[in-house]
C-alpha cells in the first residue's frame, strides 16, 4: 500500500485485464460464466476491504449493499422498464445513500459492536427482501430480469461486465490511494493519534463504509443482470460470511489480495465440487489455516516469499 | 495563550486534577513535573480534548475550547506528542509525517489525488529535522525506540502548531539519546518560535529546557515559577524532589 503503482503490478494488471478479456475466444459458457462471477465477487471483496484493511473494522453484514444495488437494479429495469444507464446510476446512488445512513449509525460504534451492528441491519435489509413479496418476490426470488437487447447474448454481457468491473476497480483503486486512502490507513494504524493530528475519525470511517457499500452495490447490479435475477440468498448473512472469507484469504492489507481471494475460493469449490460434496469442510479446513498461519493471506504470502528471493541473492 | 480556569477532573472516587488553574504565556517554556500520579498525564489529556473535565475550562488564544474533540483543537494550533510511542506502526517513516500533513492542508477528504506525491518536500524536511531522513522508507513499527520518540516529534511538528505539548518526550531514552533530543526539542523550539508545554520525570531535562516549571502534587498545582525559584521551594523538596539527588539531577 506504498501509494505509487509499481511496474510489476501494473503489468500483472494488464495481463490479468488481456486474459480475461480472451476468456470468450475459448467458446465456453460455462467458463464466460464462471469469471464473470469471479469478477462480480472480486469488486465485491475489493469493497469490503475499504472497511476491513482500509479503515480497520470488520463488517458482517456487507452483502447488504450487494443485494441493495442487485435488487434496485432488476426492480428499475423490469418493473419500472428503465432503460440500463438510468437503472444503473440510480442502483449505484440508492446504495450510496443506503450505505450512508446505516454508516451513520454503524460508525458511532467499533470494534465488536460495529460488526454486530453491521450484521443486524445485513438482517434488515434481508427482511425487507423477503417479505415485500410485491416489490422483491420475497423468498421466490426477483425473477427475470430484463437485461438491454445489446448485452442480453453471454459474450457482449461478458465484455460489459469486465468494463464496468474494470473501471470501478481503477476507481477503487484510485481512491485507497489517495490522500484519503492514506489518511484512512492512520485511522486504522491508530485512531487517537490520527485525532489528534486533526484527522475526524468517525467522518472517516462514515465515508470507507460509504465506498464500501457504494461498490457493492455496482457488483450487486451487475449480478442482478447476469443471473437474470435476485434472491434473498444475497442478503443473507452467509453471504457476508463468504465475501469476508474471501478477503481475508487474499489478504486484507493488499489492495488486490481480495481480487486474488475471491478467485481462489470460486477455483477452488468449483474443483472440489467435482471430486466430493464436502465444500463446508474444506471451506472451513482453508479458513483454519488462514487464521493460523496466514494472517496476511495470499497476498502476504506473495510478499514474503518475494522478500525472501531477494534476500537469497 | 492557554488559560486553565479550575480545572477538575474525577475517575470513580480519585480526584486526578483538584481545581487546577494555570496560565500559559506565549513563547515560554513550561515544565509541569510531579511524582508519578500526579495528574500531568491526565492534566495533558483535559486540555487536549482527549478526557472530558468535570468542571472548569480550557482557553486557547482566548478562545474557549473545553469539550471540542482532539481533531479541531489540533487545527487551532495546539499539537501533542505521547508518552507511550504512538504512531502508525505499519505504515513507513514518511507516511507517518505525511499523513499529518495532509491533516493540516485538510486534504484527508480528496478521493481523487493520490497520496504517493503529495507534500513530499516539507516532509522530508521535517525527518531531515528530526534526523530521520534515511529512514523514510522503514516501516515506523521497526524503528528503534529513540527513533520511534523523534519520529513522534516529527508527526507533532507537522501539524505546524503554536502550542507544543510534550508528554515526556524522553521517557525510556537512553542518557546519550536524551541528551541529543534535549537539543533538539529547544532548537525548534526556538527557531519557530514555539510555546511548550511539556511533562518530564528527568530533572536534567526539565532544568536543561523550561524557562517556568510548575509542580502538580496529588493533581493540584503546589508551586509554580522560575526554575530556580522551584528548586529551593521547601514544599516541593520535602514531597516531590526528595532532597538530595533530584535538585543534581539524577533522578
Amino acid at each position: 500500500m506504498t501509494g505509487r503503482m509499481t511496474r510489476p503490478v501494473l503489468a500483472a494488471c494488464l495481463t490479468v485485464l488481456v486474459l480475461l478479456a480472451l476468456v470468450p475466444l475459448l467458446e465456453s459458457n460455462y467458463l464466460i460464466d464462471l469469471f464473470n462471477e469471479i469478477m462480480i465477487y472480486a469488486l465485491f471483496a475489493l469493497s469490503l476491504n475499504v472497511i476491513i484493511g482500509y479503515s480497520g473494522n470488520v463488517s458482517f453484514g456487507h452483502a447488504a449493499y450487494f443485494a441493495i444495488g442487485g435488487y434496485t437494479m432488476a426492480i428499475l429495469l423490469t418493473t419500472y422498464e428503465w432503460s440500463l444507464l438510468p437503472a444503473f446510476a440510480a442502483s449505484v446512488a440508492f446504495s450510496f445513500v443506503a450505505s450512508g445512513v446505516v454508516a451513520y449509525f454503524c460508525t458511532r460504534l467499533t470494534d465488536i459492536y460495529f460488526a454486530m451492528l453491521t450484521l443486524a441491519f445485513s438482517m434488515l435489509v434481508w427482511g425487507v427482501a423477503f417479505k415485500w413479496r410485491s416489490m422483491t418476490g420475497g423468498d421466490d426470488g426477483f425473477v427475470g430480469v430484463d437485461v438491454p437487447a445489446f448485452i442480453a447474448e453471454r459474450v457482449p454481457f461478458y465484455y460489459f461486465s469486465l468494463v464496468v468491473i474494470a473501471t470501478a476497480v481503477a476507481v477503487l483503486w484510485v481512491i485507497c490511494h489517495s490522500a484519503f486512502g492514506r489518511a484512512l490507513l492512520a485511522v486504522r494504524e491508530n485512531p487517537v493519534r490520527a485525532g489528534f493530528v486533526g484527522i475526524n475519525t468517525r467522518l472517516m470511517r462514515w465515508w470507507a463504509f460509504v465506498v464500501a457499500g457504494t461498490f457493492a452495490g455496482i457488483a450487486g447490479s451487475l449480478f442482478a443482470m447476469v443471473h437474470r435475477g435476485m434472491y434473498t440468498e444475497s442478503a443473507f448473512w452467509p453471504e457476508s460470511a463468504t465475501v469476508l472469507i474471501m478477503t481475508l484469504l487474499g489478504g486484507m492489507y493488499s489492495f488486490f489480495g481480495p481480487a486474488i481471494g475471491a478467485a481462489s475460493l470460486f477455483l477452488l469449490e468449483r474443483l472440489t465440487n467435482e471430486y466430493t460434496e464436502y465444500w463446508p469442510l474444506v471451506l472451513g479446513t482453508i479458513l483454519l489455516a488462514i487464521l493460523m498461519f496466514l494472517p496476511e493471506g495470499l497476498a502476504g504470502l506473495a510478499q514474503a516469499v518475494r522478500r525472501q528471493i531477494l534476500r537469497g541473492r | 495563550m492557554l488559560k486553565i480556569e479550575g480545572l477538575f477532573k474525577q475517575f470513580g472516587g480519585f480526584i486526578a486534577i483538584n481545581d487546577v488553574s494555570f496560565e500559559l504565556i506565549e513563547g515560554e517554556k513550561h515544565a509541569i513535573i510531579g511524582p508519578n500520579g500526579a495528574g500531568k498525564t491526565t492534566f495533558f489529556n483535559l486540555v487536549t480534548g482527549h478526557l472530558l473535565p468535570d468542571r472548569g475550562s480550557v482557553a486557547f488564544q482566548g478562545e474557549d475550547i473545553t469539550g471540542r474533540p482532539p481533531h479541531r483543537i489540533v487545527k487551532l494550533g495546539l499539537a501533542r506528542s505521547f508518552q507511550r510511542i504512538n504512531i502508525y506502526p505499519r505504515m513507513s517513516v514518511f507516511e507517518n509525517v505525511q499523513v499529518a500533513l495532509i491533516a493540516r492542508e485538510r486534504q484527508e477528504l480528496r478521493f481523487f489525488s493520490l497520496a504517493a506525491g503529495l507534500c513530499g518536500p516539507e516532509t522530508n524536511e521535517l525527518l531531515e529535522l528530526v534526523g530521520l531522513d534515511e529512514e523514510a522508507d522503514e516501516l515506523a513499527g521497526e524503528l528503534a525506540y529513540g527513533k520511534q520518540k523523534q519520529l513522534e516529534l516529527a508527526i507533532a511538528l507537522a501539524e505546524n502548531p503554536r502550542v507544543l505539548l510534550l508528554d515526556e518526550p524522553t521517557a525510556g531514552m537512553s542518557p546519550s539519546e536524551t541528551e541529543e533530543a534535549i537539543r533538539l526539542i529547544r532548537e525548534i523550539a526556538d527557531a519557530r518560535g514555539l510555546t511548550l508545554l511539556f511533562t518530564e520525570h528527568d530533572m536534567t531535562v526539565v532544568f536543561g529546557i523550561a524557562d517556568r516549571i510548575t509542580v502538580l502534587h496529588h493533581g493540584e498545582i503546589i508551586a509554580s515559577g522560575a526554575p530556580e525559584a522551584v528548586r529551593s521551594d521547601p514544599v516541593v523538596r520535602q514531597v516531590y524532589l526528595g532532597e538530595e539527588e533530584a535538585v543534581n539531577g539524577a533522578a
